[in-house]
């Protein structure tokens, strides 16, 4: 017999963001998702766990990675899969958000993934139907998976988050994913610094979240942190040029091969896709051996396994 | 009936479930260990100590976790952890004992055996439990048994104890707790 030793320490029905998640609910998920990635290390690369539950990602934005890889986790936990996007539906009709998710969810669905492009979609829908709600990026708000995906990695990489100096870099005002990672690695004991042009880096940040630092000057961080976490320059999001040109961009913002050469020799380096490979990152460096994206990417479905598995349990 | 054995009686169950094992079993071929996490994998690695002292010495080990496969999560209560399985021994064509330390209603074991399937088929499956409870909702009967105590009443819980978990090596019966 098998009994359960430890008192519940998820008792989440959604994952709305990670700036509500205590430090040890966050652990707990980075653990649970440990065992997630042993199933798909087997030759069988299915458990039965999640049989006759139904998911269905609603996006209301494109998305390559995390549509994919949502839609694999839940297959890998023998859920079924379904499929909403807002173009070609009736969106364009005029229908409106809640409408739309309570029509998909007396379909009979237990967990709705949603992304879309207006910050706290994800929690007014949370309050607006039954099932489970996931947050996949509610405009510029928060990308919770993407946060602990990142936060698994980087524990993989270095065997602790705790005492870490990561840098933040690039367009941090219309990032979700600086959310997510800033709420979820200073609550885990990391040192986060924030970095990027004046008109992309809110001071707010400063006050938002204790313990983060922000500067505008990425050349006097690069040489004492552990992680350089690089984000994409956002043309969709930005209503106006936010910095001169994309040339200046990198040479003042860009992880150049001249800036990687100052970092610590055992520098971890990261993006959350898509790369604009030139302008934020260097393409060598990306492909090199101390990147850690298309890890991220891997661990991914393992953390995704885990919330999925962990809000259907409550 | 006994409500209590301490660690004298915990080591006589064990080496006689070792004993059971060698009658079935040829010492020099191969053969797999593998427990049921927790206290089935504590088990498993105190029998195949005593294997081995009786000359098996071609032993693979490995941790079962059924958390993903049961049927019964909502009634067992609070979201067990799932933790991961370790299985990197080769399990194909080779005999295999099961090892958990009560049986009870036999839906954990067929969640062990529904997992096994994804990673294998051994020659044949043995089961094998310190304790058997009575109380079957499924044909599923041990093979190797040391303390069968019938069918017990459905408000006592039987406590296996090993100090790998637990202050001392025990056995209890005692009154299961109200549940909230």
């Amino acid at each position: 017999m098998t009994q359960p030793t430890e008192r519940p320490v998820w008792t989440r029905r959604h994952l709305l963001g990670l700036e509500n998640l205590s430090e040890a609910e966050l652990r707990f998920v980075l653990e649970t998702a440990d065992s997630f990635k042993e199933v798909s290390t087997r030759s069988i690369k299915k458990v039965p766990a999640l049989r006759g539950r139904v998911m269905v990602n609603a996006f209301w934005e494109d998305s390559t990675r995390t549509r994919m890889s949502f839609s694999l986790a839940a297959q890998r936990l023998s859920a079924d899969v379904i499929d909403f996007s807002e173009k070609g539906s009736s969106v364009s009709k005029g229908e409106t958000l809640i409408d739309t998710a309570r029509n998909i969810e007396a379909m009979g669905v237990d967990i709705m993934v949603i992304r879309h492009p207006a910050a706290g979609s994800a929690e007014l829908l949370a309050r607006s139907v039954k099932c489970s709600v996931i947050n996949a990026g509610d405009g510029a708000h928060e990308h919770p998976t993407q946060g602990l995906l990142d936060l698994y990695t980087i524990r993989e990489r270095f065997g602790k988050i705790k005492g870490l100096k990561v840098v933040i870099v690039g367009d941090i005002a219309n990032s979700r994913v600086v959310r997510s990672n800033m709420w979820g690695l200073s609550k885990l004991g990391a040192e986060v610094i924030l970095c990027g042009p004046a008109t992309l880096l809110p001071r707010a940040f400063e006050t938002i979240c204790p313990g983060v630092r922000v500067t505008n000057d990425l050349d006097s961080v690069i040489g004492e942190v552990d992680v350089v976490y690089m984000l994409r320059v956002q043309n969709e999001r930005m209503k106006t040029a936010q910095f001169p040109t994309v040339r200046e961009f990198t040479r003042l913002y860009g992880l150049t091969w001249d800036r990687f050469q100052r970092c610590k020799k055992d520098v971890f380096v990261m993006h959350p896709g898509p790369m604009n490979r030139g302008v934020e990152i260097q393409s060598d460096i990306a492909d090199g051996p101390q990147s850690g994206i298309l890890t991220q990417v891997t661990n991914g479905l393992a953390v995704r396994m885990a919330v999925l598995y962990l809000v259907t349990q409550c | 009936m006994r409500s209590s054995y301490d660690a004298s009686d915990v080591s006589e169950f064990i080496e006689s479930l070792a004993r059971q094992v060698a009658a079935g079993f040829d010492g020099g071929k191969p053969i797999n260990v593998v427990g049921i996490r927790t206290r089935g994998e504590t088990l498993a690695e105190r029998l195949s100590l005593a294997l081995r002292g009786r000359g098996f010495n071609q032993i693979g080990r490995g941790v079962l976790d059924i958390t993903l496969y049961r049927d019964d999560l909502s009634e067992i209560g609070p979201r067990p952890m799932v933790r991961p399985t370790v299985l990197t021994i080769d399990i194909d064509r080779r005999p295999m004992i099961l090892v958990d330390d009560v049986l009870f209603t036999g839906r954990t074991v067929r969640a062990a055996l529904h997992a096994l399937s994804d990673y294998g088929r051994p020659s044949v499956i043995r089961l094998l439990t310190l304790v058997d409870r009575g109380g079957r909702e499924l044909p599923i009967a041990a093979d190797f048994c040391s303390l069968r105590l019938g069918d017990l009443s459905r408000d006592l819980k039987v406590k296996v104890q090993f100090t790998e978990n637990d202050p001392h090596d025990a056995i209890t019966i005692e009154p299961r707790k109200p549940t909230a």
